[in-house]
């Protein structure tokens, strides 16, 4: 790991120890992000599993519904009936901060206010298989709002984990680690030359003794 | 403000005309990519594509995963249930977590 050069000074030596406070610290605090995330994420996961099972067996009943209204009609007849709708629904949408994460929060707003206004057809030449389709598709669109909503969510909060992750992962495999020894690399290296510096020293006070008072040649 | 919007064969989405959504039957996978794109960029919120042409959409829809909108939710058609819409959720879970450890057993 220690192949990245780094210079051995002291400059660089208060840079790292900088570094490694700042990296500990955010190691620390991505890491309770990611738990916090996650324990919302599975409670959401698991709400979201139980609304989509709901919702699909809503809509598989609707279009069970479907089929028979449109075996009871001609094809054309059932085109008229949909074609102008009277309803008409709009979406406001705000978001919602989960752990940094924006997630959409919806609320639809019908255009009128009365809930017979589904059926947008006269009915003498409709079956009542269709108001019956209408009708059960009516009752499972809330959940299936809902279902959006908490999808969208679910596959927000997912991506976001996987991000935080991996930073978490990043810090605590590679930046921590290279951090350490690039710190210990610089001490050591310092150390040493101090050391070299002190035996150079001694030498030389050795040698102007030496040169002064002649000790060898008195033995 | 924002729309709902729904797309996938004509039978499997007609119904939610009367309840005043925004429907856009398709014949194939490739028009409902186009219709798609097209809604993401202008104001809709709320996708619901039946799983059968989602399946083979799987390239555009990923794009919009992590964009706030439109969320795109998978519905099951006339045809039956696929399965598919279990299986984005089952995939967030798998993205988030590294495995599937909520439902792997069902």
């Amino acid at each position: 790991m220690a192949n990245k050069v780094t210079n051995p000074t002291r400059m660089e030596l208060t840079r790292l120890k900088k570094k490694l406070v700042t990296a500990t610290r955010g190691h620390k605090l991505l890491k309770d992000k990611r738990d916090e995330l996650m324990r919302q994420f599975l409670d959401l996961a698991r709400e979201n599993m139980e609304l989509r099972l709901k919702v699909e067996e809503g809509i598989k009943a609707a279009n069970t519904n479907f089929v028979i209204a449109k075996a009871g009609m001609s094809e054309q007849a059932l085109n008229a009936a949909m074609m102008a709708p009277k309803q008409e629904v709009s979406l406001e949408m705000s978001t919602k901060n989960i752990m940094s994460v924006d997630i959409p929060q919806f609320d639809f707003k019908q255009k009128t206010a009365d809930e017979n206004d589904i059926y947008s057809y006269g009915f003498a030449f409709t079956t009542g298989d269709l108001d019956d389709a209408v009708h059960s598709l009516s009752e499972v669109f809330t959940d299936m709002l809902k279902l959006a909503e908490i999808e969208k969510a679910c596959q927000l909060m997912a991506a976001e984990i996987e991000r935080t992750r991996r930073r978490v992962n990043a810090l605590e495999y590679v930046i921590i680690p290279e951090t350490q020894e690039g710190i210990r690399y610089i001490t050591m290296k310092l150390d040493e030359n101090e050391r070299s510096t002190q035996v150079r020293l001694m030498k030389v006070k050795d040698m102007m003794l030496e040169e002064k008072y002649h000790y060898s040649e008195r033995n | 403000m924002y729309n709902i919007g729904v797309i996938g064969d004509y039978d499997s989405i007609y119904g939610f005309q009367a309840l005043g959504l925004s429907v856009f039957p398709v014949k194939s996978a490739s028009e409902g990519e186009q219709v798609l794109k097209h809604l993401a960029e202008s104001n809709y919120a709320v996708v619901y594509i039946t799983e059968k042409f989602a399946v083979q959409m799987t390239k555009v829809i990923d794009k919009y995963r992590e964009a706030l909108t439109p969320a795109i939710i998978l519905i099951p058609g006339v045809s039956g249930n696929t399965g598919e819409g279990v299986l984005g959720v089952k995939k967030s879970v798998e993205q988030a977590v590294g495995s599937d450890i909520l439902f792997s057993n069902n």
